[in-house]
């Protein structure tokens, strides 16, 4: 019990190991998102369709992320996807008519948002809502629109789409080329 | 006919068993506050249990590591996906390979040494001994061994996903030339904190399962030798299956 | 014979048909076969009891029973006035700090040497000062003559000399009730005179209460005031060895004169001997 320094020593250096093991695995392996963790703020975006957007998908701009989606919800009285976004604290200065977008990663991947910054010199707060919204790309919806329908007109969002277009659209469609 | 009288008394054993289990790990979660109060204790255990197994698990880490490596890379050059290897091993270590590979391996080395001191200060008296000086041989000699594997099995389960990575690096990067950015960065990428969390979770539960299974059949064994040597052999077992049973169990619920 | 040993039992001072532990018609079976079947003990202060009796009577359960660490069926087992059966985990220990037991084997904790296993007690139940622990746990083994191998590990002690440090480590609390389980198994002469005069000369000097269980009759004639024996569950004698000498039941006949055969036979039930013999070609059943 009193007897042996060469027991504590080797003791405390095993311990020791084993949290520089943790700490390497957790500092070197995982990607570090310690950005929302109560230190960021929240803005809603309200989407006719999320299509496969998940729970704590990312939220990009220009490719680097800035936040995380919180929360997707739906509004029974808007019939709307209501989909909060927690945006680091450190990206304060996103302009107020910035748009969102629901974008594929790689041809099959996961989805995340895309924000392209508006022009304007007030910035989204806590609580904001974010204007602009292009909805996520329903492959169905795509595949028959090509099938069935050649004019495809660019509809804003919340307008009902002209008549002679096919019925079986829902939403607008991604203009072909945004990133 | 009596294939089954001796299979429904075998469960009825087994239960039997699990329920003594359970009352023992009640009393043993009862007197971890008082258990932390002799930190020497706790700390001398610590060193039986982890420093002692640091050898055997950081060479099987390695081995792993480098197995890994040259089946990984066979796998997914025939799909051709070499550069993943990084990140299908990471995950499959931290998730899988490194908790269950560490349970078992501290259950043969730590298990057994735990369960026949135990068992053997049973058979020579020496609990009695203690009991009778008004020394509660749970608090003295039970409770801090399982504390200390308890507290030693997490960490060694992060140190062989450590080292086992390295020597996945070893054979991927050294030997089949995939690049040391690449290989990393890869794994970044697609390697979460929950996946973390998920592999030290894992060998925090196993370590609990594991320590309770060993100091429990040390100090429930025959005192007799071959009492003794009896309780070892049923602590690599039972611990073993508890690992694996509790390994899908936990996998089911975090996913 | 006694007297040459200087082991003259002596009635000393401190007795006075005061009773330091009291079995009253105890009942404990095991497995549901009987171990006692209405036991009657009175363990007197300040003398030596033996316990004696043929092998499997139950010795051991006797003291354990007395320490508490099992219980009676039945009847009543008091230890200094306190009903055993009845007391709570900390009462029970409260009451063992004040006992001291020597195991058959010494049962010394085995990763620890001879020094640290005398001084266990003390450092379990006492914040002494390491100088105080150290002149206590010192002398005690003085007082069993191995102050000399304190530092010794218990492996590498001799069967007598680790019991002479497992009663260092029984007396090191100053108990009041020493409990002897088998003193004299396995002992060469020397060591068994050594444990007996320790035996005797502890009861006398720190006016103790010893409670001796052995089947050495030659042995216990000399050392014990009181003696009882045990067989079928029962006592079937107790009294002085003197007394014991004299009896004329025949179980304790053929325990005090080690006779082979008796009420305790010699054979193990089986079936008519010729006629197993003869019996033609069946295997020995």
């Amino acid at each position: 019990m009193r007897q042996n320094r060469a027991i504590d020593v080797s003791t405390g250096l095993f311990v020791l190991l084993g949290v520089a093991a943790i700490v390497f695995l957790v500092t070197q392996i995982s990607n570090r998102e310690f950005t929302s963790q109560g230190k960021g703020y929240r803005v809603v975006a309200q989407f006719d369709n999320v299509g496969g957007l998940k729970v704590g998908a990312p939220v990009k701009m220009a490719g680097v992320t800035v936040g995380r989606v919180e929360q997707i919800g739906y509004d029974m009285k808007l019939f709307k996807a209501v989909v909060s976004l927690g945006i680091d604290r450190r990206y304060d200065q996103i302009p107020n008519d910035s748009d969102a977008s629901i974008f594929t990663a790689g041809l099959l991947g996961g989805q995340y948002i895309g924000i392209e910054p508006g022009g304007s010199e007030d910035y989204l707060k806590d609580g904001d809502q974010i204007e602009f919204v292009q909805n996520a790309i329903v492959l169905e919806n795509l595949i028959s629109k090509y099938l069935f329908g050649q004019g495809i007109k660019e509809t804003p969002p919340g307008q009902a789409p002209e008549s002679g277009e096919a019925a079986t659209t829902t939403g607008s469609p991604a203009p072909a080329g945004k990133q | 006919m009596k294939l089954l009288r001796e299979l429904l008394q075998g469960m009825a054993d087994f239960l039997g068993r699990a329920g003594a289990m359970t009352r023992f790990f009640g009393r043993l979660l009862w007197m971890t506050p008082a258990g932390l109060l002799r930190p020497r204790l706790v700390a001398d255990q610590v060193y039986n249990a982890g420093a002692l197994s640091l050898a055997i698990i950081m060479i099987s880490g390695l081995f792993v590591g480098m197995v890994m490596g040259l089946q990984g890379h066979d796998l997914l050059a025939r799909i051709g996906s070499e550069e993943s290897l990084g990140t299908g091993a990471a995950l499959t270590l931290l998730k899988e390979l490194g908790p269950v590979v560490t349970a078992l391996l501290f259950a043969g080395r730590a298990g057994t040494a735990l369960a026949s001191e135990i068992g053997l200060m049973r058979a020579t008296d020496q609990l009695s001994a203690m009991d009778i000086m008004a020394v509660d041989p749970m608090k003295r000699v039970v409770l801090p061994r399982f504390l200390g594997g308890v507290i030693s099995m997490p960490l060694l389960t992060a140190i062989f996903v450590m080292v086992s990575l390295f020597g996945v690096q070893l054979i991927g990067v050294q030997y089949f030339g995939i690049d040391r950015g690449q290989f990393w960065s890869e794994m970044r990428s697609y390697v979460e904190l929950s996946d973390v969390r998920e592999g030290l979770l894992k060998g925090l539960v196993f370590g609990i399962a594991c320590s309770l299974i060993a100091v429990f059949e040390g100090y429930n064994a025959e005192p007799t030798a071959e009492g003794v040597g009896r309780a070892t052999t049923r602590t690599v077992v039972v611990s073993a299956v508890a690992t694996l049973v509790l390994d899908y169990i936990v996998t089911a619920i975090l996913l | 014979m006694g007297s040459q040993l200087g082991l003259a039992g002596s009635r000393g001072a401190v007795a006075g048909g005061d009773n330091v532990a009291v079995l009253r018609g105890v009942h404990y079976a095991v497995d549901h076969k009987p171990v006692f079947r209405g036991l009657d003990v009175e363990i007197r202060r300040g003398e030596v009891t033996a316990i004696m009796g043929p092998s499997g009577t139950g010795k051991t359960t006797l003291l354990r029973l007395i320490t508490g660490q099992i219980h009676a069926d039945a009847g009543t087992v008091e230890v200094d006035g306190q009903d055993v059966g009845r007391l709570g985990r900390r009462e029970l220990y409260a009451l063992r700090r004040r006992m001291g037991m020597l195991f058959q084997n010494g049962a010394l904790l085995t990763d620890i040497d001879v020094f640290e296993n005398v001084a266990f007690p003390l450092r379990e139940h006492a914040r002494l000062p390491e100088r105080l622990v150290r002149s206590l746990v010192l002398t005690k083994l003085h007082a069993v003559g191995l102050r000399g191998a304190a530092r010794l590990m218990p492996q590498q002690l001799s069967g007598g000399m680790a019991r002479r440090v497992a009663l260092a480590r029984a007396i090191v609390m100053d108990p009041d009730i020493l409990i002897y389980d088998e003193p004299f198994a396995g002992l060469d002469p020397i060591s068994m005179g050594v444990v007996m005069r320790l035996i005797r000369s502890l009861n006398d000097a720190l006016g103790i209460s010893s409670i001796v269980v052995s089947h050495d009759v030659r042995e216990i004639a000399l050392l014990a005031d009181q003696s009882y024996i045990l067989s079928e569950g029962q006592v079937v004698a107790s009294g002085s060895p003197r007394e014991l000498q004299d009896h004329p039941s025949p179980i304790v006949r053929q325990f005090m004169e080690g006779l082979a055969d008796g009420p305790v036979p010699f054979h193990y039930p089986a079936p008519d001997y010729y006629g197993q013999l003869l019996a033609p070609g069946e295997a020995a059943r």
